[in-house]
């Protein structure tokens, strides 16, 4: 069983916390700064399995971790579930974020946490893994975030075209038109107040 | 609106908070903000004021007041509310609150929803934080999805299942007729989560076994090559290693499953590919699956073969996980393990620190009584350079090591040294009483033994459990150094005075612990039996301890100085420089001697047992485990038995030392009762060197017989302890009693002096 999921930056700060047993808050947070101080400590080339801390349970539970640029991805898990497995599951996370996000980074994940939790919840489920195909998760995420637009229906419409406005990319009016030999002047229009 | 637009304007000001004081503040204010809102009833971005307060609980502040707001968001009818609702749910409730029995009636509604995802939410969450009640409101809910849904439902609906059985095992059997349907779905994430159910199920109720053991033949005939789960050219790994490990449970103690499987597995084993990591993941799940069912002897040497290759494999991974694995087998393989010992042992040379930990445990239990030497030097030489988190796991394992392995007893020593100076601040407790127990015993090696410690005490004195026993055997053995002679190394030429300094160093350094500075200070004193000249300077160390601080050296710095006082005319009595003493470390060390009883360190037991025909006797003070510390020497004496303390005589009632019973090296004889022809004589023998035997003959020179000899002899419970040269007047009374001429007689005899125990 997958105790906890945490992904975290390289100064510690949590980007994602998923825990499928119930601790208090003080616990949590505790964890994740337990957590950090053992994998920020690991060379480049050394393996990826760690003995877990004290707090999140002994000796059962191990820390499987992979690191991506400026991410740790850390599953604690117990023994039941296979160390090189695990591995392949983080890899297969990761690659369905990239997926989802076009090209993945911590921005993503940061200002997206919600969208993260919902690819993770497709993925894992009550620290069970459900679901492995890429593909597979990916058409499932998209088809419940299309029921959660199409659901916001006319209420949403003003917002969606002031969004759309203000992504539109305009080009700007050029001064100057040269066709060929001929160089004809624009008058300056007048402006409209 | 999506949700998550306010949840990022909030998300930038957090980020764009310079301090964390102003990071604070900021949340404090959006905090207030979102309850304010939630006191609402109704309002607009409810599902944004969640998922804020979702990300402020990650960061590690208090969000308890969500709880109810998503107790609500979950009874909403519109999706992106439900969906909010429960990611809060998931992470802000649990079993102990009373809110989450709040939802289980919109869970249950979410069931029977038409809508996929909004089952797929409800599953979701029942699976992460569902109670043992609601988990039992809900199961008939949860069979039936598990038969009646498309498969994407059934896939969460078996996962839900298995969370279930593991809170209510009863409800087992329920599902167990659904789970055996679904092993014959298609689709791979059904099939995997079926898996995962029928494992739980057979790991709680093994009759269940039987059953399943045809269908998952059929499953794995069904799991055939499918492109879409392909992972870099191995058909579904996640899926084969969970079929894997239900395998291994099937066959586990059932030979009729095993049989069947052996085929099997032999050909996932040959054809899987290894040079990539997938390929090991399920390499590795048929070789454990092959070592815990009973396989036969070919399957297994390839198994093991298999993790041969992983140790030599380059990636660090391989080999951690290969170790593990070698771990599990290592009692009941041990030969084919050992076959790999020489990489192991490498291992411990790795820089990663999981790896050594890994080569540690499995290079401990290779050590056997033929490879114990060169073993240990590896381990020692790991144990100077392993980190420190390893070091006392080392040290424990090198004393076990070498206690059932030593080839000699010198070996023992020496191995046993080197640890106390490499790692001596890790080793645990009993590591002191119990290397004081070995010396005493190889009483050859004494010598040898007090000058390699005075060496190891003169280089380094901060390591305690060294200093302690150098004390000690310094103290014990302080003559042989003194003499300078050693036949088994080069001696070193120490003078009285060196010696002094060395003890007197330990008694100031900072360093020292208490019962270190204890242990130098007996040691001291113990020395002025063995020594000449220098007496006035151990009498002048002493007597500064008695106004020392420290109680326990106080208490006994003042009886030592009274000892110098009162006694100094034993000092030299010639019997004692010549006998050792009997040490009695631990309070579990059981002296088999005549008449007398086991040791008690603490209070010493002065008691009226001349109530020989009472038989009754007076209760043990026992005293706390005194493990390290050295035994302590006692004030006052117990109240009963004041007479006996006569019988002790010589010694003050208030200051009753521990003493020590000295060991007799001769054997001479003296007739301790002599009374109308009958004669009781009483020898002495020292029989080992923690006995001493005392014979007592009796022979009758009359004419007529004597029928019904009794002889009864009793002698005084005293409370023993290394810590002392000095002995106790030991009395012995005789009760005897016989016919003779068919009259009864009845003798008490007192023996005060013992043939080899001077007064």
């Amino acid at each position: 069983m997958i105790k906890a999921i945490l992904i975290f930056n390289n100064h510690g700060k949590p980007r994602l916390s998923k825990f499928y047993e119930h601790y208090n808050e003080d616990t949590e947070q505790q964890i994740i700064r337990e957590t950090f101080h053992l994998v920020s400590k690991r060379d480049e080339n050394v393996c990826n399995f760690l003995e877990g801390g004290m707090l999140i349970g002994g000796s059962d539970y191990k820390l499987i971790y992979r690191h991506y640029a400026t991410l740790y991805f850390v599953f604690c898990v117990d023994s039941s579930e296979s160390e090189l497995g695990i591995l392949d599951l983080i890899q297969v996370f990761v690659e369905t974020l990239d997926k989802c996000f076009e090209n993945v980074c911590e921005l993503d994940l940061i200002f997206h946490v919600d969208k993260v939790h919902n690819i993770l919840a497709e993925m894992v489920m009550g620290g069970m893994v459900l679901e492995t195909n890429m593909n597979e998760i990916i058409t499932q995420v998209d088809a419940q975030n299309k029921m959660e637009k199409s659901e916001a229906g006319i209420a949403g419409a003003p917002a969606r075209a002031v969004s759309a406005v203000k992504n539109m990319n305009l080009p700007e009016m050029p001064r100057n038109i040269n066709i060929g030999d001929i160089s004809i002047k624009v008058p300056n229009l007048p402006s409209f107040k | 609106m999506s949700p998550s637009v306010p949840l990022q304007e909030m998300i930038r000001a957090i980020r764009s908070a310079r301090t964390q004081c102003e990071e604070r503040g900021v949340i404090q204010r959006e905090c207030a903000t979102i309850r304010a809102q939630f006191r609402q009833a109704d309002n607009e971005g409810r599902s944004h004021n969640l998922a804020k307060l979702l990300y402020v609980h990650m960061l590690g502040y208090p969000a308890h007041f969500g709880q109810m707001e998503c107790v609500r968001m979950i009874a909403s009818p519109r999706y992106s509310e439900k969906r909010v609702g429960y990611l809060g749910a998931m992470m802000l409730l649990d079993e102990k609150q009373d809110a989450s029995l709040l939802i289980t009636n919109s869970i249950k509604n979410d069931l029977a929803n038409s809508n996929q995802y909004v089952q797929s939410l409800a599953l979701c969450t029942l699976a992460c934080m569902g109670s043992a009640e609601m988990c039992r409101d809900l199961a008939p809910e949860i069979n039936r999805l598990l038969r009646a849904s498309n498969s994407y439902i059934k896939k969460k609906a078996a996962l839900c299942a298995v969370h279930i059985v593991r809170k209510v095992q009863d409800l087992g059997e329920l599902f167990a007729p659904s789970a055996r349907c679904l092993l014959t779905e298609k689709n791979h994430g059904v099939l995997h989560g079926a898996v995962v159910l029928i494992t739980e199920l057979c790991e709680c109720n093994p009759e269940s076994l039987e059953l399943v053991l045809i269908r998952w033949c059929q499953c794995l005939v069904i799991s055939g090559y499918s492109p879409d789960h392909d992972v870099a050219g191995i058909s579904d790994p996640f899926l084969q290693v969970r079929i894997l490990r239900l395998l291994r449970i099937l066959g586990h103690n059932n030979e009729a499953a095993s049989d069947a499987m052996n085929d099997l597995l032999a050909q996932v084993a040959t054809n899987t590919d290894s040079t990539k990591t997938v390929g090991n993941a399920v390499l590795y799940e048929t070789v454990l699956t092959v070592l815990d069912i009973k396989s036969e002897s070919g399957l297994r040497v390839l198994a093991v073969n298999i993790l041969g290759r992983f140790l030599l494999n380059n990636d660090r991974n391989i080999r951690y996980i290969a170790m593990i694995s070698l771990q599990k087998i290592v009692g009941t393989d041990h030969n084919a393990v050992q076959r790999h010992r020489g990489t192991i042992v490498d291992c411990l040379k790795d820089q990663d620190a999981s790896v050594k930990r890994r080569a540690l445990e499995l290079s401990l239990a290779l050590v056997s009584a033929s490879n114990i030497r060169s073993m240990m030097k590896e381990l020692l030489s790991f144990l100077s350079s392993c980190p420190p988190e390893l070091r006392s796991q080392t040290a424990s394992g090198i004393f076990i090591a070498a206690e059932r392995y030593a080839p000699s007893q010198r070996w023992h020593i020496d191995t046993i040294l080197h640890v106390l100076t490499t790692a001596g601040g890790d080793v645990r407790d009993e590591t002191v009483p119990n290397l004081i127990q070995l010396i005493t015993n190889t009483s050859e090696l004494h010598c040898y033994t007090v000058h390699k410690l005075y060496r190891a005490l003169h280089n380094d004195i901060s390591q305690q459990p060294l200093v302690q026993v150098a004390c000690w055997c310094i103290g014990e053995y302080g003559d042989l150094l003194l003499r300078g002679e050693c036949q088994e190394m080069e001696p070193v030429q120490v003078t009285e005075d060196d010696v002094l300094d060395v003890l007197e160093a330990v008694l100031q350094s900072h360093m020292s612990s208490p019962s270190t500075r204890g242990f130098a200070l007996t040691a001291t004193m113990k020395l002025s039996t063995r020594i000449t000249e220098n007496v006035d300077r151990i009498r002048s160390i002493v007597s500064i301890y008695g106004s020392c601080i420290d109680v326990e050296l106080q208490q006994r710095a003042v009886e030592y100085n009274a000892l110098f006082k009162k006694y100094d005319h034993m000092r030299y009595s010639t019997e004692w420089l010549g006998q050792r003493f009997l040490v009695f470390v631990c309070s579990t060390f059981v002296v088999q001697s005549a008449g007398l009883s086991p040791p008690i360190c603490g209070f010493p037991q002065v008691c009226d047992l001349l109530d020989l025909l009472g038989g009754s006797e007076p209760p043990l003070q026992s005293s706390p485990a005194l493990g390290s510390t050295a035994p302590l020497p006692v004030g006052t004496a117990g109240t009963a038995g004041g007479d006996l303390l006569d019988l002790l005589g010589g010694l003050e009632p208030t200051a009753i030392m521990t003493v020590l019973l000295s060991v007799f090296s001769v054997a001479p004889t003296v007739s301790v009762y002599d009374k109308d022809g009958v004669t009781v004589t009483l020898s002495c023998e020292k029989q080992s060197d923690s006995g001493l035997s005392i014979t007592l003959t009796a022979s009758n020179s009359t004419d007529s017989d004597i029928r019904g000899f009794t002889l009864q002899a009793a002698v005084p419970k005293v409370c023993i302890s290394s810590s002392f040269s000095f002995q106790v007047n030991l009395k012995m009374r005789l009760r005897i009693s016989y016919t003779s001429q068919g009259s009864a007689v009845q003798d008490t005899v007192q023996v005060d002096s013992f043939p080899g125990l001077g007064h």
